[in-house]
C-alpha cells in the first residue's frame, strides 16, 4: 500500500514542479494544469498506484480578491484502499483546464456541473452544456459575486 | 352513503337542487393527477396506502392530465419545472382545482433565502386554491386539504362557474 | 405578502431555450424517433427527464436530462453555519435522511477533531437510525420497482411494513420523513424510553414479512423474466463511471465503505456484504440489484438486533446522559480540505468541504451524490433494449431525484 511521500515522488516524476498541502484530509498534492492529464493517466494505469474510482471532482471560487480558482480531483484506489486529493489552480477570469473525461467516466457530468456553476471550461470534454440549470440562465451561481437575476421568464426570482 | 338512503322512501325519487348535485358529484370522485417531485411525492404516495387510504374518499391517483380532477404540486418547484407545471395545468379540462402541498410549493420554503433556482411559491405560475402546510404534511394533513376542497366545491353555483367569474373579476380589474 | 398575481405566461418557444434535445430533428435518419419521457410520468421516480432516440421500439440512445429539482443545496451550503445545514442535507437524499445526516455530522466532527469523545452510546443510536432507514430505503426501492414492472401488490405491502419504520422514528426525533435529528457531536434528543422494546416487537413482525415479500416479488416469474439479462454493467465499466452502493455490489465487486472505512461503531457489529452473483441470469443485471438490496435488508436487521441488545446492556440509558454534551457552541474548525464519504443506502455519499478557519461558515461543501454518479451510466447500459426494459433498468437505479440535483 503505497504511503503519501511515495505517491509524491511518484507524481513529482512527471509533474516537477509539484508541491503538497498536508493539513487537508485526504493529503493533497498541488500541480500545474497544464501536467493535469499526464499526471492522472499515470496514476490510473501505472501498477504501484492503480488510481481506479474518481470519487469526486469540486470546483471552488476563492474570491474576487484572491483572483483564483480550485479544481479539487479526489482519488481513490479499490485494490490499495488508498486516498489522494490532486489540486490544480486556475485564474479566474479563464479558467481553462484538461478534461480527465478519456481516464474517468465519471468526469463526464461532474466537470458539466463544474462548468454550469462557476464556468470553468474543460477542453476535450465530448458535451460540455450545463446540467443543472436551465440552458438560458444568466451567470453561474456559485461565483462570490454572483447575484442571481431579477426575472426569468416573467417570474420574479427573489421572495 | 348515509343522507341518500333517507330520500328513497318516497319510491325512488330524489328531489335536490341541480348545483347541490353536480357539486356533490364532483366532490365525492376527484382524481388527482400525480404530480410528485420531491419528498412530499413520499407523503402523497403514503397517503394513498392502505395505512392512510385516500380511496375511501374517492381520490385515486391517475396519470394523465386529460382525465384529472385535481393537481397537487407536492415538491419545490423550480424554474426549470415552471414550462411543464403551466402546461400541465392547461392541459386539464375545467373543472379543475390546484392543491398546493408542503411549504415549498406555498411559499418556497426552506429555500427562499438562497434558493436562486426555486421558484417561491407555485402561485406565481398557476392558480392555486388549497394551501397545505407542513415540510412534509403528514397524510393527515394532506387529507385535511382534501376535505377543505370538499367544502370549497359544495359551496359552489352552477350560475357562476369559476372560469366565467375570473374573466369577470379581470374586467373588473382592466376597466 | 409575497405574491397575489400569476406571474408566468407561456411561450411555445420557451422549452426548446431552456431545455434544448441533444438530437436535432434535421439530423434523424428516415426510422429514428425523438420522443420525450418527459418529467412527469409515472416511473421516473421523481423528476428526470429522458430523451429517447428510438429506431421503431428499440433505443438507439438515451439522454438524460436533470436539474428539474435543483434546490441550490451548496449555495445554502456557503451561507449558513455548519449546524443550520442540517435540514438541508436532509432533503437531499429523502427517503434516506439519518444515513445524510450521518455521514454530514461524522465528517464536521472529524474536521473539528471531537470524533473520538462522541460517547459511545450516541453512535450506536446512530447507527440504529441508519439502519432503520436503510430499510425503509430499500423498501420505497423495491416497492415502487414492482410498481413500475406492474406488480401493485408489494408495494402496498412495503408501505404499510415502512409506516411502522416512520412511527418509531416520528417517536424518537419527532418527523416522519425528514428529522433534523443526528446533530454535530450528538442527537438533537435520548431516545424515549420503551423504544427499544418496541423496536424488537417490529424486528420480530418484519422478518415472516420480508420472507412473503421474496416470494412475491423476488422469486416471481414474471419479475425475473422482465429483469433478469436485462442492464448488464461489467465491473470495470461501473468503476469507471463511479458507480458505487449495491448497484457495485450486483456487479460482482464485496465492496462496501461500512466494512472498508469502518466509521462509528461498524467495526464491533457482525454482519456479511451480499454481491450479486448471477442466480437467474448475468452477473450485474437488474435482478441482481434487486435481489442485493433484499439481501441488504436482512443483513440491517441483523444490525438492529446487535444494536439493541447494546443499547439494552453495556449502553443503557442512564439518568446523567445529556446526546447535547458533546455538541459544540462554535463549530470553527481550522482551514483545510476535508473529503468525508459513508454508505448510504443508494451508494457512497460524500462531501467535500473547504474550511477557511475565520468563520463558522463553510467556504465550500459539495455533496458528492451517488445517484448523480449511478444514473449517469444509464446510456451505456440501455443501448439495444426495448422501451419496457428501459424502465426496467430505470428502476433497479434507485435514484432519487433530489439527491441528484441536489
Amino acid at each position: 500500500m503505497p504511503d503519501f511521500s511515495q505517491l509524491f515522488d511518484h507524481v513529482n516524476r512527471i509533474s516537477p514542479d509539484a508541491t503538497t498541502d498536508e493539513k487537508s484530509s485526504p493529503k493533497a498534492i498541488l500541480i500545474p494544469a497544464q501536467d493535469l492529464l499526464k499526471v492522472c493517466a499515470d496514476l490510473h494505469q501505472s501498477p504501484d498506484t492503480y488510481f481506479d474510482m474518481l470519487s469526486c471532482l469540486t470546483g471552488i471560487d476563492n474570491g474576487v480578491q484572491a483572483n483564483t480558482m480550485d479544481v479539487v480531483y479526489n482519488l481513490y484506489s479499490i485494490p490499495f484502499n488508498t486516498h489522494l486529493m490532486l489540486r490544480v489552480l486556475l485564474p479566474r477570469e479563464n479558467p481553462v483546464v484538461d478534461s480527465v473525461t478519456s481516464i474517468w467516466r465519471t468526469a463526464d457530468w461532474h466537470e458539466r456541473e463544474a462548468f454550469d456553476f462557476l464556468g470553468i471550461k474543460f477542453t476535450g470534454h465530448p458535451d460540455l452544456r450545463r446540467i443543472l440549470l436551465p440552458a438560458d440562465w444568466e451567470g453561474f451561481p456559485l461565483r462570490k459575486d454572483y447575484h442571481h437575476q431579477e426575472y426569468y421568464r416573467n417570474i420574479k426570482v427573489e421572495y | 352513503m348515509g343522507l341518500l338512503d333517507h330520500k328513497f322512501e318516497n319510491g325512488g325519487i330524489i328531489i335536490t337542487k341541480a348545483d347541490d348535485l353536480l357539486n356533490w358529484a364532483r366532490l365525492s370522485s376527484m382524481w388527482p393527477m400525480t404530480f410528485g417531485i420531491a419528498c412530499c411525492a413520499i407523503e402523497f404516495m403514503s397517503t394513498g396506502t392502505s395505512v392512510y387510504d385516500m380511496d375511501r374518499f374517492g381520490i385515486a391517483p391517475f396519470a394523465s392530465p386529460r382525465q384529472a380532477d385535481v393537481m397537487i404540486v407536492a415538491g419545490t418547484v423550480t424554474f426549470k419545472m415552471a414550462d411543464r407545471i403551466k402546461r400541465l395545468y392547461e392541459q386539464m379540462p375545467e373543472p379543475r382545482y390546484v392543491i398546493s402541498m408542503g411549504s415549498c410549493s406555498n411559499c418556497g420554503g426552506p429555500y427562499w433565502q438562497h434558493g436562486y433556482h426555486v421558484v417561491k411559491g407555485v402561485d406565481r405560475i398557476v392558480p392555486v386554491d388549497i394551501y397545505v402546510p407542513g415540510c412534509p404534511p403528514r397524510p393527515e394533513a394532506l387529507i385535511g386539504g382534501f376535505l377543505k376542497l370538499q367544502e370549497k366545491i359544495r359551496n359552489e353555483s352552477l350560475k357562476a362557474p369559476k372560469a366565467i367569474e375570473r374573466l369577470l373579476e379581470n374586467q373588473k380589474q382592466h376597466a | 405578502m409575497p405574491t397575489d398575481s400569476i406571474q408566468y405566461k407561456y411561450k411555445p418557444s420557451n422549452l426548446a431555450e431552456s431545455e434544448p434535445n441533444k438530437f436535432k430533428e434535421e439530423n434523424l435518419r428516415s426510422e429514428e424517433m425523438i420522443i420525450n419521457l418527459g418529467p412527469q410520468h409515472p416511473s421516473t421516480h421523481g423528476v428526470l427527464r429522458l430523451e429517447v432516440l428510438m429506431d421503431g421500439e428499440i433505443i438507439k440512445d438515451v439522454v438524460p436530462h436533470v436539474g428539474y429539482l435543483h434546490r441550490c443545496f451548496e449555495k445554502h451550503a456557503e451561507n449558513l453555519p455548519y449546524n443550520q445545514v442540517i435540514p438541508f442535507v436532509d432533503r437531499m437524499d429523502y427517503v434516506a435522511a439519518m444515513n445524510s445526516e450521518h455521514v454530514y455530522a461524522m465528517g464536521v466532527e472529524r474536521m473539528l477533531g471531537i470524533a473520538d469523545q462522541i460517547p459511545k452510546r450516541v453512535e450506536y443510536i446512530r447507527v440504529l437510525m441508519a439502519e432503520l432507514n436503510r430499510i425503509a430505503s430499500h423498501f420505497i426501492a423495491i416497492g415502487t420497482y414492482g410498481m413500475d414492472i406492474g406488480a401493485f401488490t408489494p408495494f402496498f405491502w412495503v408501505m404499510r411494513d415502512r409506516e411502522h419504520i416512520l412511527r418509531l422514528l416520528e417517536w424518537a426525533s419527532g418527523a416522519r420523513l425528514l428529522y433534523n435529528y443526528i446533530w454535530i457531536g450528538g442527537l438533537f434528543y435520548d431516545l424515549p424510553v420503551g423504544f427499544e422494546d418496541r423496536c424488537s416487537e417490529f424486528i420480530k413482525y418484519i422478518k415472516p414479512k420480508l420472507s412473503e415479500l421474496e416470494k412475491l416479488l423476488i422469486e416471481n416469474d414474471i419479475f425475473i423474466k422482465r429483469t433478469a439479462n436485462v442492464g448488464v454493467l461489467p465491473l470495470n465499466l461501473a468503476i469507471n463511471y463511479g458507480v458505487t452502493g449495491p448497484m457495485l455490489r450486483a456487479s460482482g465487486l464485496r465492496f462496501d465503505l461500512r466494512k472498508v472505512d469502518g466509521y462509528s461503531v461498524y467495526p464491533e457489529l457482525e454482519f456479511t456484504i451480499p454481491i450479486g452473483e448471477g442466480r437467474k441470469g448475468t452477473v450485474g443485471d437488474c435482478w441482481d440489484r434487486t435481489w442485493v438490496r433484499m439481501q441488504e435488508i436482512h443483513e440491517s436487521v441483523k444490525i438492529i438486533e446487535q444494536c439493541l441488545v447494546a443499547l439494552q446492556g453495556e449502553h443503557k440509558r442512564t439518568k446523567e446522559f445529556n446526546p447535547q454534551a458533546m455538541v459544540p457552541k462554535k463549530i470553527r474548525p481550522q482551514a483545510q480540505d476535508f473529503y468525508i464519504r459513508g454508505e448510504s443506502p443508494k451508494g457512497e455519499l460524500g462531501f467535500f468541504f473547504r474550511a477557511d478557519g475565520k468563520t463558522d461558515v463553510p467556504f465550500r461543501c459539495k455533496g458528492r451524490s451517488c445517484c448523480f454518479s449511478n444514473l449517469s451510466v444509464l446510456p451505456e447500459i440501455s443501448r439495444g433494449v426495448l422501451v419496457a426494459d428501459l424502465i426496467a433498468i430505470i428502476g433497479s437505479i434507485d435514484m432519487v431525484m433530489g439527491e441528484v440535483d441536489r
